[in-house]
């Protein structure tokens, strides 16, 4: 069971301003079915551009509901200006903070608002057609633009983090490597901020032999001997590692496959996460 | 919590029996031997030990020999998969179903990694397995094939009799996870040509931390765990005798019950899904209504969704689980609704109520009342599916 909070509980309990604005000034949708959650927000906004209404329906978890109660109860009473710099973060201090793995909830009640925002100043909002080019995300259709705005604000550095408040990359992982470009394009405009970045640890040669080697012998052999086969180290270059594999490994068709899914993999996990294994046949 | 609890998660865990309880008292304190040791204090431990054994073996119609203690179901499932392996090395193809519990799943994801090429059979609309597939994939290479017993979200039971018995005329062998089978539907070791089959205690009103490994005799499997001669050397690490003692007497009383469960816990079962089906806005019940677990029902509830719901059960005492993203911890939700095939604004909306012969049917108005309000409370913030409650 998820920790929430007292608040987290009685928003999800007690949801202020559920329902409908047949005549809304302004509608701004976020989410979907497939994921999960959905939100509808409705706006009543007076001619000085004072929000005086908002309703919202949601589909959706716990601190989804919470989420869209807390969204309404900050906005109802400002001006649309204001509203606009309101983000996910200002929806997770009003309810005392979320569970990690629940802060997508709250960037969803932030992208309701800001869809809302677009809605009452005219903008059309973004076709399905425009959204597809910027999709980094396929599982969860979240864009690259969603992805900035949330490490920008949040000040996210973990691919993790990332999923746990867009859901990004938490469904088959095949874009983590855009969101990494994605968070590190975020710190390079940080950069006077100067954010540490991860320090990779240079290897010498000599070292990456015997981890190599160490690597070869406790995971890779034991494997490919249990087929008949064996590897033996050819040659480093910076990054790039050649191998020849023997016995019965230098004939088997699915060679290049236990390569590159098998001995490239360790070799990344347990010597240098930017190697590439080639074979040499012998 | 003072309120009263109707607890229908039955499938996660069970109430230890207070029969089970009394059974394992003695064994924590007067008679604390281990039952491997030579001397009197130890010795008189091993004959208890041993009708335990029995107890199990009798719930399987399997040999005492046949009963290997393990620590929980997962072990069992991994010790299984891990030790047939192991014994025959040169074969390297395996087979399992796409709605295995995450014990074996997790598992073979694993082995798929480690040079293992690993087939998986699909199931249909209602859950049930595609036997011409397993057909299909069964090939000379196959050293082994999962298959559990009774799927533990929608309690749906596979044909093991003709699935082992296709998987033995192959030359391979079989085991199957029966962790929710185990108590709840007749298990024959003798009728069934099953290789190795795994138990979990807490399943079937036993305590968490005691599990069961039927090995066949005569199957080759290489031990998971190595150390001393316990088990006839085919688990070590020394007995855990007050839990052994405890599922002995657990089986015993599945074993007693049994007809009770099949008749009594299936009768509230359908109640509660008639009840709901009928009166709720939008609920539809997941998997084969034919060959299903008598105390399982998984319902879904269009366009709300199930964390939404367990919570609001939670709030008035009633424990139940769902197959929703939102509950499973990750972001996907239930790997077996999907891989039925069933839409997405149906599996977020997913509620398992699984039944003991604890449960009342008194229990069973209540979830009725309290699941017919809280539909209609979620359906009223949802912005899905509006007309069709106007129309209800």
């Amino acid at each position: 069971m998820w920790d929430y909070n007292e608040k987290v509980k009685e928003h999800f309990l007690n949801p202020r301003n559920v329902g409908e604005i047949k005549d809304a000034d302004a509608v701004g949708e976020a989410g979907s079915l497939a994921c999960g959650d959905q939100l509808k927000l409705m706006l009543k906004v007076d001619d000085k551009g004072i929000i005086t209404d908002a309703k919202f329906q949601t589909f959706g978890c716990g601190s989804a509901i919470a989420s869209a109660s807390a969204l309404t109860e900050l906005i109802i009473g400002k001006s649309m200006d204001e509203v606009a710099k309101i983000s996910n973060k200002d929806i997770v201090d009003y309810l005392g903070g979320l569970p990690v793995e629940k802060m997508h909830c709250s960037v969803m009640g932030h992208e309701a608002l800001e869809a809302a925002v677009n809605n009452y100043y005219g903008e059309s909002p973004e076709t399905l057609e425009d959204k597809k080019k910027h999709v980094v995300c396929e599982c969860f259709g979240v864009t690259d633009q969603e992805i900035i705005s949330v490490v920008r604000d949040n000040k996210l550095l973990t691919v993790e983090d990332v999923t746990h408040y867009t859901k990004a990359g938490g469904g088959c992982m095949s874009c983590h490597d855009k969101i990494r470009a994605l968070i590190e394009k975020v710190a390079g405009e940080a950069e006077k901020a100067a954010l540490p970045k991860p320090e990779t640890k240079k290897l010498t040669n000599l070292q990456k032999v015997k981890l190599i080697e160490e690597t070869f012998e406790k995971e890779i052999r034991p494997m490919l001997r249990a087929d008949g086969g064996d590897i033996e180290l050819i040659d480093i270059e910076g990054s790039r590692v050649t191998v020849s594999l023997r016995g019965m490994c230098s004939s088997c068709t699915s060679a290049s496959f236990t390569l590159k899914k098998y001995i490239e993999p360790k070799l990344r996990e347990f010597v240098s996460d930017d190697i590439t294994v080639e074979e040499v046949k012998p | 919590m003072s309120q009263n609890v109707v607890y229908t998660d039955n499938n996660a865990t069970t109430m230890v029996a207070p029969e089970v309880v009394e059974a394992m008292m003695p064994f924590f304190s007067q008679l604390y031997g281990n039952a491997s040791s030579m001397h009197f204090f130890g010795g008189q431990i091993k004959k208890h030990v041993d009708e335990a054994r029995a107890k199990v073996a009798a719930l399987l119609n399997a040999d005492p020999t046949e009963i290997i203690f393990t620590s929980c179901g997962t072990e069992s499932d991994n010790a299984a998969i891990r030790g047939i392996l192991a014994a025959q090395p040169e074969k390297r193809h395996i087979i399992t179903s796409r709605v295995e519990h995450p014990a074996v799943k997790n598992m073979f994801q694993h082995l798929g990694k480690n040079g293992y090429r690993v087939s998986e059979i699909s199931v249909d609309r209602l859950g049930r397995i595609d036997l011409d597939e397993l057909r299909e994939k069964l090939d000379h290479e196959t050293a082994l094939v999962s298959i559990m017993w009774a799927n533990n979200e929608t309690g749906v039971i596979f044909p093991i009799q003709e699935i082992a018995e296709l998987v033995k005329s192959r030359g391979a062998a079989f085991h199957t996870d029966a962790v929710q089978a185990a108590g709840k539907v007749g298990i024959d070791m003798k009728k069934t040509p099953v290789d190795l089959l795994s138990v979990s205690g807490h399943k079937l009103h036993a305590p968490k931390g005691i599990g069961v490994l039927y090995l066949r005799k005569g199957v080759h499997c290489v031990p998971f765990i190595m150390g001393g001669h316990q088990e006839n050397g085919r688990r070590a690490g020394t007995e855990n005798v007050p839990y052994i003692i405890g599922l002995g007497r657990a089986c015993e009383l599945a074993h007693q019950f049994m007809s009770v469960e099949q008749r009594e816990v299936a009768r509230l079962r359908d109640l509660l899904e008639n009840e709901l089906t009928e009166k709720a806005i939008d609920a539809t019940v997941n998997g084969d209504i034919e060959h299903r677990l008598p105390n399982t029902t998984n319902i879904s509830f269009k366009y709300i969704e199930g964390e939404s719901i367990l919570m609001l059960l939670s709030e008035v005492g009633i424990a139940a689980s769902s197959g929703s993203a939102c509950t499973s911890g990750s972001l996907e939700p239930s790997h077996v609704l999907r891989a039925m095939g069933i839409p997405f604004t149906r599996v977020h909306g997913s509620v398992r109520f699984s039944l003991s012969r604890y449960n009342t049917e008194q229990d069973i108005h209540c979830i009725v009342k309290h699941m017919l309000r809280i539909e209609k409370r979620l359906r009223d913030i949802s912005p899905f599916g509006r007309d069709e409650i106007h129309a209800h």
